[in-house]
This record gives structure tokens, sequence and C-alpha cells, in this order.
């Protein structure tokens, strides 16, 4: 086994670990009814957004390719999830609730990865910040699309309506518009979250880690070099961006089906910004970077409950000036020299996999 | 005559963006950085508009003007503090610190002026309306296209003629070289923040005037849409961010009046999103030539 490969297996090891410790407390928590209701009621909203960060980390991390429409992904399956779920129920009458709610997500990453095929045949030939702008166009173009979908069941079918109302009189309304999805029966549960999560990991740290992955990360640090060595380089980006697409849209579904109503309003492009900053404070490329942040940055608000009307404010600040200190080359420099035994101390463990740095 | 109302109002509502996006096409140009707190000075425009009007009861020409001076007063600190220190940071953090200076700036906007919607104060230009045959323009909507025919004007003759101008755009052509010829680049990059927020100020107070809403996310909308016009024109051209924004507006108000209202934000972003695919550095951009 060569260093290089040591070394990944030992931060695969440590992120699959961590996830899974973190599992067993809460559960033994929340067995022993030692967990703040709150932060219970968190639980498999922490799991979306982590889902959401990774996935959104494959694109901007590893592939190099500044997204800002994630949101848009992410929304696609929610209200693919609270549709199948709805249907499901209505026409089959399944009671089982894990098994409507696997399906739900698997539905919902499907439909996530068909619009993340559309969208990335003309978006990956842009670069930079034209792609950026264009998957910002396609989140908001989603949310527009969404505000008149209407969905209803009637006698187990599956009734559409596009603009206007125009649906039989004996329908259940499963999406009415900008009321967004209704009356969902919320059935997601922090073990099948958990479980999304190791199977985001799995696939994520497997992509990256293999022949494919290798491309996508060369494709990244220099997309010349790469084309000329024989890597086809829209096929590799739309590898990444795709796969993003369906673990966002499985998040979303496992999002949307945790509450009893999902507006459109939820998926705009700030949402889009809050998976981003998860990503680039968690570091770019680094996974467990992603799933720290994403955790630490959704708790954060609740904890900060009591200073409602400066909980924003303070986020904003600590924004700016986490990005100024990180980034600037005198705070730098002066940083790295405070943390230099703290560093010896796990020297090179993240060097690999958190790489390149730049978006472009 | 529907067809001749809808081309003025798409006029009137271009305009704005097209003064919006001039801001962030400029900063573009020169910083290489997209300032998404570009959307929110126009809202601390509009809202220093609204108290000098409102609150203070001064003349409007002098509300306004004091809207423009705080706005390149903010202009500039922003510049000076978040992102000077990040001039040879990635293009993504300085893009996350302009996110977190568009979320400071809103929710200082929400603890100064609260939540609840302002109605922005129009009674200074509800004078008369022009009627040209059967075609009624309103005061506002004419003042808003007139002064940002002069604006654009202006600025066109500023970056051409004189030597500030010059300087802009040479730090935007290469910042390198022009500073090898004495081009004091920190400076020009700050009054480039400084025109631009100046401008904001302006767009903020026309936007209210036609669109009389006034709260914390007020800039939000019209930011996104004028950034999607400066790349709709080709970031980092002027005349491409003014066409942009012409463009993008009529576009809205007809894709609004014809196809449908609620689909209106939807079809301006797939405009976008077509132009981009045949002409992917924008209608007046430049094609990036690369060198291996």
């Amino acid at each position: 086994m060569t260093k290089a490969k040591r070394k990944r297996l030992i931060y695969n090891l440590i992120t699959f670990g961590l996830v899974i410790a973190a599992f067993l407390i809460l559960q033994n928590m929340i067995a022993t009814k030692s967990i703040s209701r709150s932060l219970k009621g968190q639980l498999v909203p922490i799991c979306s957004w982590i889902v959401m960060a990774v996935s959104l980390n494959l694109v901007i991390g590893f592939s190099g390719e500044l997204s800002l429409g994630h949101a848009g992904f992410m929304s696609i399956g929610a209200y693919t999830g609270a549709i199948v779920s709805g249907w499901l129920l209505a026409a089959f009458d399944m009671q089982d609730t894990t098994l409507r709610l696997v399906l739900a997500i698997v539905a919902g990453g499907i439909l996530a990865g068909i619009f993340g095929v559309l969208i990335g045949i003309p978006v990956l030939r842009l670069r930079g910040d034209y792609l950026a702008i264009v998957t910002l166009a396609f989140g908001e173009i989603i949310r527009n699309l969404v505000n008149v979908l209407y969905v209803g069941t009637a006698d187990g079918k599956l009734q559409f309506s596009f603009l206007n109302k125009n649906l039989p009189e004996n329908v259940t309304m499963l999406v009415d518009g900008a009321k967004g999805a209704v009356k969902i029966k919320p059935i997601s549960t922090f073990t099948v979250g958990f479980v999304l999560i190791i199977i985001t990991l799995i696939v994520v740290l497997n992509l990256v880690n293999s022949r494919a992955g290798r491309a996508i990360q060369a494709t990244r640090d220099n997309r010349i070099a790469a084309e000329s060595m024989g890597v086809s380089v829209t096929r590799y980006k739309m590898m990444a961006f795709v796969t993003a697409a369906v673990l966002a849209g499985m998040a979303g579904a496992l999002y949307g089906l945790n509450s009893s109503t999902v507006v459109p309003t939820q998926f705009t492009f700030n949402q889009s910004i809050n998976v981003l900053v998860f990503v680039v404070l968690g570091g770019l490329g680094n996974v467990l970077g992603s799933i720290i942040s994403a955790t630490f940055l959704t708790v954060l608000p609740e904890v900060l409950r009591e200073f409602a009307d400066y909980r924003m404010l303070v986020y904003a600040v600590v924004l700016i000036l986490v990005m100024i200190f990180t980034n600037n080359p005198t705070t730098r420099a002066i940083a790295n020299r405070l943390f230099a035994p703290i560093k010896n101390l796990f020297h090179g463990k993240h060097k690999e996999s958190v790489g390149g740095g730049d978006a472009k | 005559m529907i067809f001749l109302d809808n081309l003025i109002n798409g006029l009137s509502l271009g305009s704005i963006y097209a003064i919006i996006a001039l801001g962030y096409t400029m900063v573009y140009g020169i910083a290489k950085m997209l300032n998404f707190a570009h959307g929110d000075v126009i809202m601390v425009g509009a809202y220093i508009a609204f108290c000098g009007l409102q609150y203070w009861g001064i003349p409007p020409v002098f509300a306004f003007l004091l809207a423009m001076v705080v706005c390149t007063l903010l202009g500039i600190t922003i510049e000076g503090l978040a992102y000077r220190p990040l001039r040879q940071a990635t293009s993504l953090a300085v893009l996350i610190t302009a996110i977190g200076m568009s979320y400071l700036l809103q929710n200082i906007a929400l603890m100064i002026w609260g939540a609840n919607p302002k109605s922005f104060p129009t009674t200074f230009i509800n004078g008369a309306s022009l009627h040209l045959g059967k075609i009624n323009i309103s005061s506002a909507t004419l003042i808003t296209i007139l002064v940002s025919i002069v604006i654009m004007v202006l600025l066109t003759l500023f970056t051409s003629k004189t030597k500030l101008g010059k300087a802009m755009r040479c730090v935007s052509e290469d910042r390198g070289a022009a500073e090898l010829m004495g081009i004091n680049v920190n400076r020009t990059i700050s009054l480039t923040f400084a025109i631009g927020s100046a401008l904001a100020a302006i767009a903020g107070i026309l936007l209210c005037s036609s669109y009389p809403i006034l709260q914390p996310t007020t800039g939000s909308m019209p930011g996104i849409k004028a950034f999607t016009a400066a790349v709709f024109g080709g970031i980092g051209s002027i005349p491409g961010a003014m066409l942009g924004g012409v463009l993008l507006g009529i576009i809205e108000i007809f894709g609004k009046a014809y196809i449908s209202t609620e689909l209106g934000d939807a079809i301006v972003f797939a405009v976008l999103i077509i132009v981009l695919l045949f002409k992917p550095a924008g209608l007046l951009g430049k094609p990036m030539r690369e060198k291996v």
C-alpha cells in the first residue's frame, strides 16, 4: 500500500467513523430521552443539509465548477417526494412509511438526476462565472415553475395542471401552486437520513478516489492538460454534476417529507448560497469539513435563538471575518505560526484531498 | 397601443436594470469579483432617500444627493474593509465575503428600519404626465429613462476622455501593467466602487419611485436580475451592461404581458440561458482567448 493510499484510507475511515459514532450517540440520547426537543427536530434537516453540502462539494471542490442553483435540485426532490408519497398512499394504500419514504427518496433522486442531465448539457459548455450565473438562473426558473404547478390525485390517478388550477372537483390536492406541496404526512426518520448520508459518503468518496474521480480532479486543476491527455472534460464534469444533482434530489425528498408543507420560497437562491457557505467554510474538496460545517451551521442559528434579532447579523459578521482571516496572506501567516505545533501533529493528513482551492 | 405602453414600461424597468448592471460590470471588470452586496447598496440608498423625504423633510434633490453620498461612502468602506484584504485570494473566497456583506447590510437595515414594508413617497414626481396621442407616459417613467440616458452618456465620456476613466480601463485590462505605468491600483478600484455605489443609490431611488415598496430585501431580486443583465450583455463591458439591462427589462415586461405574469422571471432567465448558449461571452463580451 502506498503512502498516499494509506492516508486516503485513514481519512475515509475517520469520516465514516465520526458519522457512525455521532449517529450511535444521538440514537442513545433519543432512547434515554436526554436530547433537547429543538435538537431532535433538527436531526433530519441536518442529515439533508449534510447530503446537500457533500454533493455540492463534489461539483465545486472536485470538479471545480461554481454552481449557484443547488437548491433547485433540492426543490425538485422535495416536490417529487411529496407527490410520490401522497400518490403511493392514495393509490396503493401503502401504510409502510419506511418503504414509502425510500421510494419517494429514490424518485426524487431520479427526477433531479434527469434535470441534472438536461441542465448539464448546455451549462457545462460554459466556464467560470458564466456557468455560475446559468446555474443561478436555472434555480430561479425551477422556483418559478413549481410556483404554478398543480398536482392532485383522484381515484388513485395523478392529475397534473400547469399555470392554472384546471383539475376535476374530486381531487385531493398534493401540490397547490404558490401554497406549495400541502398536507404531507411527515414520514422522514433520522435513521433513513443517516443511511442516506452513508450512501452519499460511499458514492462520493469512491467516485473521488476512482479513475473517473482522478479525471474529474484533473479537469479542475488544468483543463487543457487533462484534455490533451485524452480526458473527456464534458463527460467527467457531467458525471460529477449529475451525481450531485441526484444526491441533492434525494436530500430534498428527505427534507420535504419531514414537514407537513413545502413551499417554493424555501428553495430560493439564498438557500443555494447557504449550502455554498457550508462547502467553502468546510474546505473545498474536504468531505469531512462539509459534514462538520453543515452540522455546525445548521445548529448554530437554533442555539443563537435567544439573540433572535442579532443572529443573522452575527452570522454575517462571522462569515466575513472567517473569510478574511483564512484568506488574507498576513493573517494566514500569523495563524500558521500560532497553530504550527497542532498542524505538525496532523501533518499532511488532509493535504491530499484539500488540493486545488481555486474554484476555477 | 398596449404594445407601446409595454415597450415604454419595459424601457423604464430596463433603464433601472442597466444602471444597476453598470455597477456590477465595472466592479467585475476592474476587481474581477462578483459584488453580491451591490443589490443591497441599492436598498440602503432607497432607505436614506426615504428617510430624507419622509422623516427629515428635506427637499427631494438634497435627499437624493444625501443618498448618493452615503452610498458612495458605504461602497468605499465595504471595499476597503472587506474586499481589499482579499485582493490575492481565490475568487470563491471573495464571493463568499461579498455574500456575507450582503447579509450584513440586509440585517443592519432590518435592525434600523424594521421588517415592515415602507411605502416610498412618490409625490415629488407625481406631476404632469406626458400624453402622446393615446399613449400615456407617467413622469416617473420619463424621469427614469432620461436619467439613465444622461448617466450612460456621462459614464461613456468619463471612461473614454478623462485620465481617471482611462486609468480604470487600464486596470481592468491588465492590473500588473497598469501598476507599472504608475497607476494607483487601489485608488482606482476604490473609485470604481464609489461610482458604482453612487449609481446604485440613483437606481434605488428610481426603482422605488416606480415600485414604491421598500423593505430590507428590496434590493436582492433587482440585484440578481441586473447581474443577469450584466452577464447577458457581456460582463466587464460597459455598453454591454446598458444593452443587457434595457433588453432584460423589455423581455420581462413583454413576458409578463403576453405569456404569463407568474412566469415573468422564468422567461427572463430562460432567455439568458439561450443567449449564453449561442454567445458564451454575452452579447457584447469579448470571447476569451486561451493560451496554452
